[in-house]
């Protein structure tokens, strides 16, 4: 049997690693990709939680990130698409019309 | 054995997942997303939670990613996007990102350490059988609720990537 840490230090390492890429990465794509790295980082933790606790809501839960996950792409391709329509670029630090 | 598939999924997820950042082309850091989101899925094997491992991997690096590659694919990005292309500004003040996660994962891995993690692991099943019986009576209300969530995900997504309404 696995310990339960192993999991859970897993976890926070692929969490660090999709947050690493949402700092380093110009790339709104990558951003994108990037969250859903964390967001599976957290699924992971929900998953090994309830499989340690023997309580199925952790599992449930996991099944709600995933339409909100769903839902987060979705949306946010289609502003991908509209930001590289009028920009031309996906480099995020180029969309700073809001800036001064 | 059940540990050497452990360490094998880990280091494939994190391998991949490392991979993702790595690649100058979002197109293959996607498809190295979906060997990473494969290998969480085997995790989920590993602690019984089947019927999540199989929608993970037809929701998510099925549908999901297709739709990444799909608009990878749909908007014919030059040779190197994540261009660096003379806005360096920001060139410091981005890596200020590397000691809030390192300072992230100390926190997180203190926590596992203090907290003490009472019982032993139980046996139950992650069958579809067990969800839908949660999911259908004591989570009724979130999964109809879920619904109205796609719904309006799927107008928004309608309406940000049509040129003119």
């Amino acid at each position: 049997m696995i310990p339960l840490h192993w999991y859970l230090i897993l976890a926070a390492v692929l969490f660090l690693v999709g947050m690493l890429g949402f700092f380093l990465k110009r790339n709104i794509i990558a951003l994108l990709l990037s969250v859903e790295i964390m967001l599976n980082a957290v699924n992971l933790t929900f998953v090994a939680f309830s499989s340690q606790h023997g309580q199925i809501s952790g599992q449930i839960f996991v099944f709600f990130v995933l339409v909100v996950a769903a839902a987060e792409a979705a949306v946010g391709l289609a502003l991908v698409i509209a930001m590289f329509r009028n920009r031309e670029s996906l480099n995020v630090d180029r969309s700073n019309l809001l800036k001064w | 054995m059940i540990q050497i598939l452990f360490f094998f999924f880990a280091a494939l997820a994190l391998g991949a997942a490392i991979n993702v950042l790595a690649q100058k082309h979002v197109l293959y850091s996607s498809l190295s997303l979906i060997v990473m989101l494969t290998a969480v899925s085997g995790l989920f094997i590993l602690l019984q939670a089947d019927f999540l491992a199989v929608i993970n991997v037809i929701v998510y690096a099925g549908a999901i990613m297709v739709l990444f590659v799909f608009v990878i694919m749909l908007l014919n990005l030059p040779a190197d996007p994540s261009g660096e292309d003379g806005i360096d500004r920001m060139r410091w003040l981005k890596f200020a990102g590397i000691p809030l996660g390192i300072f992230l994962l100390l926190m997180i891995g203190a926590t596992v350490w203090n907290v003490g993690i009472s019982g032993n692991a139980t046996q139950m099943e992650g069958s579809a059988e067990a969800i839908g019986q949660t999911l259908f009576t004591d989570y009724l209300l979130p999964f109809e609720l879920t619904s109205l969530l796609i719904l309006i995900a799927l107008m928004g997504a309608v309406v940000f990537a049509k040129k003119d309404l």
